[in-house]
């Protein structure tokens, strides 16, 4: 017999404790996580806003599944909402009026469900967009910002296949312009069309179909990611703002327990909250108004949601025609004609596409422009990298036209304009508005950076004016302090890289395109204050605080 | 029969043949208008003194546009033959006398009373035969359909005043308005006339019967309000988006500062 000095508890839960904590070794891992030290910010939070809104979807979604029938079956509505009565409708669009009339907390439960899967894609839109204008997500982080991305998609998935369940008319419609997508395809496209469907649209098969991807394919998906994220977060530890005493090697901020463990909990709830009151006082897809879906009516204001609106808004802009140029091309086949409808796959494609590939790619794209392979584990304030605050604003002017688009006729109707320039505008600007957002953005950053590099060198304005002996008037320049001057002083500096000769002293073509790039990007800019420039600019000033000496240590 | 065989290489067998075919198309049309025509019963027995005093007003008003003899001018339309309904309408809610030309006449306050109104009418419909205003069994919403109403307004309306009854954009500067507050008398009128960009659904697309049913669903979602809370509108998904990238994610945003801030 060997003798043990296990630790043996003294009281009864902490027998209980120590057993169940010998078996699966909890302990050491709340030692661990519990330690982590996690950064503080508001931007760093809609990551968690995003996750908690899933939570409520997973949550309000279960419920819902108990009182849903997702099946075409015809019925005749009999429930409680009187002027629908009587009507044929599908057994899905029937149990989704009575979750909403006759099952106890159903409505509020629908609307807290959609409510927060608006909120869920807002979010992490908000989260790539912090993510993506801070520079979070260069290296180590690329391959997380990729699954981000997905996690988006599967996000935009999740909405759309959720948004056609209910069956009801403004969904249909919906569905209807995804046949129509399909079908501009050639050979193939009525094919898909049908399998999809199973049958002529709408057939009686896709409400349930769509239902499986709803409930079990596309969540999977997403916790699976979500898991991937997550670990990808704890390994990589979080990303902070540059200050004193953060470095890439470091992570100020707080421990998870107890801080953020209490934090985070409270956050949860607070988001419950806020969903929940929004829930109950504002409606949401109020299918009764819409009825029944039916193939021949469609209804003015019809628009998907806010997060496929971009595609949406794309179709609109784009012209069936363009003077006598058809977009429909009939190719010759054997057999007979078969048709492209590019002006319905162009924009249905690629736009999206497009944005999406960008996305996916701009880390590669940034470490092959800049040649920085470095770690980054401090961020980018956004005018310290004028050119990839310039390309997502571009971006992101690209994304609202369309999304703007989308919503054309409202826009007419409330503006009191008229809804043809309201389309003309917007394919100007859907070309025109990344260039201007582009070229405005990048303008803005280098002169708040000028303005950096004057506060430094020169103080802030004190707002006070002082008067000389000789009687002259001068506003009084306070020197910053040592933090904000760190913050101001400190950052990643780009610059612009001509072409190398690779080891043979051959430059590339591939090297000299990215040469050209690196130009354009970098040719304009504001370099960080240099210690000697501080002192000379002191010198002038005939400054000789204490501080001056510090500085040295302060820039590195 | 062999006379006419005979005879059909007459120089004027042509006109005769088209002459016919005339006649007939013009008889079937005239039997498929009268069929299809939007009839309610003519219970206002307009006086010859409503006429007259329509008349003052019609040419102290109207006749600037429409002409003298509402023969119509560049500027307006001629209006005989469109009904005291037609005059009811366009006077009653407001949108003649025209505020301005424009791509289609807005609803304005009422510039008539009522009285001076079915003058109007009376005297619009004196001259020519048109649709008539309502009277008050096929306005009756005790008496209608809601829900069959409903499927006639889905089918029929909804693609340019929204499903809800919102209103919703046409092409260069025209609209649909919204029918929330519009009596029933006005809507029933809008649809046997097809008043601005409208079209005209007269008895045999949509029987008097379903306009009432149209009528009734409309006063009853109206009644019923928003089931779910504040409906933003009615106007779908755009406000519910911009709702909840502008008040959610503020409240949140809020919060988030909140909880990341530092007593100082």
């Amino acid at each position: 017999m060997t003798t043990t000095n296990e630790y043996t508890a003294s009281t009864k839960t902490g027998r209980l404790a120590n057993f169940v904590d010998t078996r699966v070794g909890a302990s050491t891992i709340v030692k661990e996580f519990g330690r982590k030290v996690f950064p503080d910010h508001w931007s760093f939070m809609f990551g968690e806003v995003a996750l908690y809104t899933f939570v409520l979807l997973l949550l309000s979604g279960t419920f819902l599944t108990f009182f849903f029938d997702p099946s075409m079956t015809h019925i005749t509505y009999e429930g409680s909402y009187v002027p629908l009565k009587g009507i044929g409708m599908s057994a899905a669009m029937a149990s989704t009026l009575d979750i909403s009339f006759d099952v106890r907390g159903g409505m509020f439960m629908r609307q807290v469900h959609h409510w927060s899967a608006l909120l869920f894609v807002a979010s992490l839109s908000v989260h790539m967009l912090r993510v993506f204008f801070t520079g979070a997500f260069r290296r180590p982080r690329e391959l997380n910002w990729v699954v981000g991305g997905v996690l988006l998609i599967m996000g935009l998935a999740a909405g759309f296949t959720g948004y056609s369940l209910p069956d009801d008319l403004l969904s249909g419609n919906g569905l209807r312009i995804i046949d129509g997508v399909m079908k501009a395809l050639p050979v193939v496209g009525t094919y898909l069309s049908m399998f999809f469907f199973g049958g002529e649209f709408p057939g009686v098969h896709v409400i349930p179909r769509l239902y499986s991807l709803h409930i079990m394919i596309v969540p999977a998906v997403i916790i699976l990611l979500l898991v991937v994220h997550l670990f990808m977060v704890v390994t990589h530890k979080h990303t902070q703002y540059p200050g004193p005493g953060r470095t890439n090697d470091n992570v100020v901020g707080f421990p998870v327990g107890p801080v953020y463990a209490a934090k985070a909990g409270g956050f949860f709830f607070i988001v419950f909250g806020i969903v929940a009151f929004i829930s109950g006082i504002f409606q949401i897809n109020p299918i009764w108004n819409y009825g029944p879906y039916d193939p021949s009516p469609v209804s003015a204001g019809t628009q998907p949601d806010w997060y496929i609106g971009f595609v949406d808004g794309a179709l609109r802009l784009m012209p069936g025609v363009l003077g006598d140029f058809s977009f429909v091309w009939n190719i010759p086949f054997p057999w007979g004609d078969n048709s492209l409808v590019l002006s319905v796959l162009l924009p249905a494609l690629v736009p999206a596409g497009a944005l999406f590939a960008v996305m996916f790619a701009w880390p590669w794209i940034e470490r092959w422009v800049t040649k920085d392979n470095r770690e980054h584990h401090l961020l980018d304030r956004p005018r310290n990298a004028p050119f990839r605050t310039a390309m997502g604003a571009a971006g992101v002017v690209f994304y609202c036209v369309m999304w703007a688009a989308a919503s054309s006729d409202l826009i007419a109707t409330h503006f009191h304009v008229a809804l043809n320039d309201v389309t003309y505008w917007l394919r100007v600007l859907f070309f025109v508005g990344p260039l201007v957002a582009f070229w405005l953005t990048r303008r803005i950053c280098l002169s708040l950076q000028r303005k950096d590099r004057e506060i430094v060198l020169h103080g802030r304005e004190a707002g006070i004016i002082q008067m000389s002996p000789e009687g002259g008037f001068s506003e009084k320049h306070e020197e910053v302090d040592v933090y904000k001057r760190y913050v101001l002083t400190n950052f990643n500096d780009n610059q612009y890289i001509p072409a190398q000769p690779d080891a043979a002293g051959h430059i590339s073509r591939k090297e000299k395109r990215r040469a050209k790039i690196s130009k354009f990007f970098f040719e304009d800019r504001v370099a960080p204050v240099t210690p000697s420039e501080l002192e000379a600019a002191k010198a002038a000033h005939g400054h000789h605080e204490v501080e001056g000496e510090k500085q040295d240590s302060i820039e590195k | 029969m062999k006379a006419l065989s005979k005879k059909r290489r007459h120089p004027l067998a042509a006109v005769a043949l088209l002459l016919f075919g005339l006649l007939i198309t013009g008889s079937l049309y005239t039997a498929a208008g009268s069929i299809s025509e939007a009839k309610a019963a003519d219970t206002t027995t307009a006086s010859q003194s409503d006429v007259d005093e329509g008349g003052k007003l019609f040419v102290a008003n109207c006749a600037t546009c429409h002409g003298m003899n509402a023969e119509g001018t560049n500027t307006g339309p001629s209006l005989i033959g469109v009904g005291a309904a037609s005059v009811d309408f366009q006077v009653g809610t407001g949108r003649m006398p025209m505020q301005m030309q424009g791509p289609q006449a807005q609803a304005k306050p009422v510039q008539f009373t009522d009285d001076q109104i079915s003058q109007l009418a009376a005297y619009v419909a004196s001259l020519g035969a048109g649709p008539a205003i309502p009277d008050e069994e096929s306005l009756d919403t005790t008496k209608g359909d809601a829900a069959h109403g409903g499927t006639v307004f889905r089918v029929n309306c909804a693609m340019c005043h929204n499903a809800a009854a919102a209103g919703g954009a046409l092409t260069r500067g025209k609209f649909a308005p919204t029918l929330a507050g519009v009596s029933e008398k006005h809507i029933y009128e809008a649809m046997v006339t097809g008043p601005q960009n409208m079209p005209v659904f007269n008895d045999s697309n949509i029987t008097p019967d379903e306009k009432r049913d149209v009528v009734t669903f409309l006063k009853t979602i109206e009644a019923n309000g928003s089931a779910g809370g504040f409906a933003l509108g009615s106007l779908g998904p755009v406000a519910e988006g911009l709702f909840v990238w502008t008040a959610g994610l503020g409240i949140i945003i809020a919060f988030t500062i909140w909880l990341t801030s530092r007593p100082s």
